[in-house]
């Protein structure tokens, strides 16, 4: 529609004149250009931080990686710095399973923590209950650590490793109709129980990665429109069936974005591995005895690596658990992007 | 299609489910808050800051020990590294926040989070390739690098959300005003953003403070006092490792201590950071 009331068109007296005059010092641009190189040069030392990292982690431990095989060295099970055998295998075993445990069994809880305190709870104990797990995220692996040692793999032992082991190993009268039909193979996955495990470690893994999943989750559910919700609700639905119905699909990309940072954020995970994994570098690895991470080798060997070859082993171990890093926040971030609604194909 | 009653009972199952999965995470939460202030406190006396660790048989003699050596050297090494990171942090927090159509800005951002989420220990082989490998020793400084390299990506990304939460309207007020845009970001919009920027500073202070790994490889530790930022110090999160792994009961107590410093530190900065940022942005 045209406007039907005449704007006149504007005058350009002087314009032109003043245009000509050479601006006051402030107006002049060389100050801007220069605070713009500044901060970018500023800013480049992230992306020299995240090539360097790359570069010289390739660089110091490319010589295990050419000498084994990008491949062998990946999957060589074996790792013995007497004979000058290295191979990730192991610890790339330990880091996965450890990981997609802790994984699994921290999903769950998480995303009903971020459901719970964004649909079901009153504010006071939602503001309570996300406090607390944020403040979870922020706890040192070591503090976790300290008390995975003395307080929860010693309860661990005497209430669950033990009686499980024991109901397979010798199976009480009402087990052993069970326990004898199972495979031999039981006891072997199982393992002779320890106080520093991979079960220990899983769970506390577990725990340290909730916050992870929960707090992109929660953003995800709170940036649902309420009319979404409303229009749900005005259907008759229970509570329920609007979670189900429209809140989780709208949120899905954050949460599975933060399930994948949270594995991220597992793989990496050095101290609390070095404290109650058990630190073993053979296989095959128990439930219940002694493994090794991808991050816990790192830290326990580092300091006694002597040789060359054991040293830049070491590091390529790094080069790798970079590499998996990147793939998954890489893939964190894309998902991310692509998975939540609005900004679909932006 | 369910009855009513069916779906009644469905959601109220669901929500009795949702709180089994609060008390899951929150007992072990809540359990190691309350370990590690019960047995860290207890451990707490005046010797753990005034007097340096030395040998295990000084604690098992019964003889002064203490962490006051860590302390210190905790507070150097993360001082150092919050000193080393300021300017580039901060610097690229503004190139995210203030000019939003440089090009460099979304690989900028994909950079720092992927960086953020890397493993802090590969943080520490860099810096013991980068500085401990030349030099020929561990020490102090190449700890500060290696923590610089963790707080880096937090303290930019910290900056760009305390920065983008400033209204645009106040930025072209000043720029009504004459003001080249440079002054603008100096007097403008870092003042306006200057509680949540202090704030993603202590952050990323706190969550470097609570890294170990990165300073294993770097700073090493060391059981007597030292300012000789060439040698290795000591720092809390490593000396509460070796202190935990010791075979020595007297060292496990003083384990408990260094925890609730490091807990305490963590929840200080924490809390403080909401408070602040809450009665700012309601």
């Amino acid at each position: 529609m045209r406007s039907v009331i005449e704007v006149p068109p504007p005058t350009r007296d002087g314009v032109d004149e003043a245009l000509a005059r050479p601006m006051p010092s402030r107006f002049r641009r060389p100050g801007d250009r220069a605070f713009l190189v500044l901060v970018t040069g500023l800013a480049l030392t992230v992306v020299a931080l995240a090539v360097a990292m790359g570069w010289v982690l390739w660089a110091e431990g490319r010589t295990p990686i050419e000498t084994f095989g990008f491949l062998g060295f990946l999957t060589g099970t074996a790792w013995n710095p007497v004979t000058g055998q290295f191979g990730t295998g192991p610890f790339l075993l330990g880091t996965l399973i450890t990981s997609v445990a802790a994984l699994a069994l921290s999903f769950f809880p998480a995303v009903a923590l971020a459901i719970y305190t964004a649909e079901y709870a009153p504010r006071w104990l939602a503001a309570f209950i996300d406090g607390t797990v944020d403040l979870l995220a922020a706890i040192p692996s070591v503090v976790l650590g300290i008390w995975g040692i003395f307080v929860l793999a010693p309860w661990l032992r005497d209430t669950f490793y033990l009686p499980v082991y024991l109901t397979f190993a010798r199976p009480p009268e009402w087990a052993a109709p069970v326990v004898d039909q199972l495979p031999a193979g039981v006891l072997a996955v199982l393992g002779t129980p320890q106080n520093y495990n991979m079960v220990t470690f899983t769970l506390v893994l577990a725990l340290m990665v909730v916050p992870f999943t929960t707090a992109l989750a929660r953003d995800a559910l709170r940036s649902v429109p309420i009319e979404q919700r409303e229009a749900m609700w005005a259907l008759g639905a229970t509570r329920w069936e609007v979670i189900r119905r429209t809140v989780v699909p709208y949120a899905r990309g954050g949460i599975v974005a933060g399930a994948i940072l949270a594995f991220g954020r597992a793989i990496g995970e050095t101290m609390a591995a070095a404290m109650l994994i058990g630190n073993s570098n053979k296989l095959p690895f128990t439930l219940f005895g002694p493994a090794a991470t991808m991050p816990s080798v790192i830290v326990n060997e580092f300091r006694e690596a002597v040789e060359n070859l054991h040293y830049s082993s070491l590091v390529a171990v790094g080069f790798y658990l970079f590499l998996l890093s990147l793939v998954i926040n890489l893939g964190a971030a894309w998902l991310q992007r692509r998975l939540t609604v609005g900004s679909r194909g932006s | 299609m369910l009855t009513l009653r069916a779906r009644r009972r469905r959601d109220a199952m669901v929500h009795a489910l949702l709180i089994l999965a609060v008390i899951i995470v929150m007992t072990p939460l809540l359990a190691v808050i309350s370990y590690v202030l019960v047995n860290g406190l207890g451990s707490l006396s005046l010797d753990f800051f005034t007097q340096d660790l030395g040998s295990p048989a000084r604690a098992q003699q019964g003889r002064p020990t203490g962490l006051m050596h860590t302390i210190i050297g905790t507070l150097v090494i993360d001082g150092l590294a919050l000193a080393f990171v300021l300017p580039f942090g901060i610097g690229a927090g503004v190139l995210l926040a203030e000019f939003p159509d440089h090009p460099l800005n979304p690989s900028l951002r994909v950079l720092t989070d992927t960086l953020n989420g890397m493993p802090a220990i590969l943080k520490g082989l860099l810096a013991y390739a980068l500085i401990v490998q030349p030099m020929g020793s561990f020490s102090a400084l190449s700890g500060s690098v290696a923590l610089a390299f963790v707080m880096l990506p937090i303290l930019a990304r910290a900056t760009e959300s305390a920065l983008a939460a400033v209204p645009w309207s106040l930025r072209e007020a000043t720029l009504a005003l004459g003001v080249p845009r440079w002054r603008v970001i100096l007097s403008t919009s870092m003042p306006a953003a200057r509680v949540p920027i202090v704030t993603g500073v202590l952050i990323a202070f706190a969550r470097a403070a609570g890294e170990a790994a990165p300073l294993m490889l770097t700073s090493f530790g060391n059981n007597y006092l030292t300012f000789d930022l060439l040698a290795p110090m000591d720092t809390l999160p490593q000396r509460l490792y070796s202190l935990a792994v010791s075979p020595y009961r007297e060292w496990h107590a003083m384990g408990w201590g260094a925890a609730v410093l490091l807990l305490g530190l963590v929840i200080i900065v924490f809390v403080g950071a909401r408070v602040a940022t809450r009665r700012r942005f309601p």
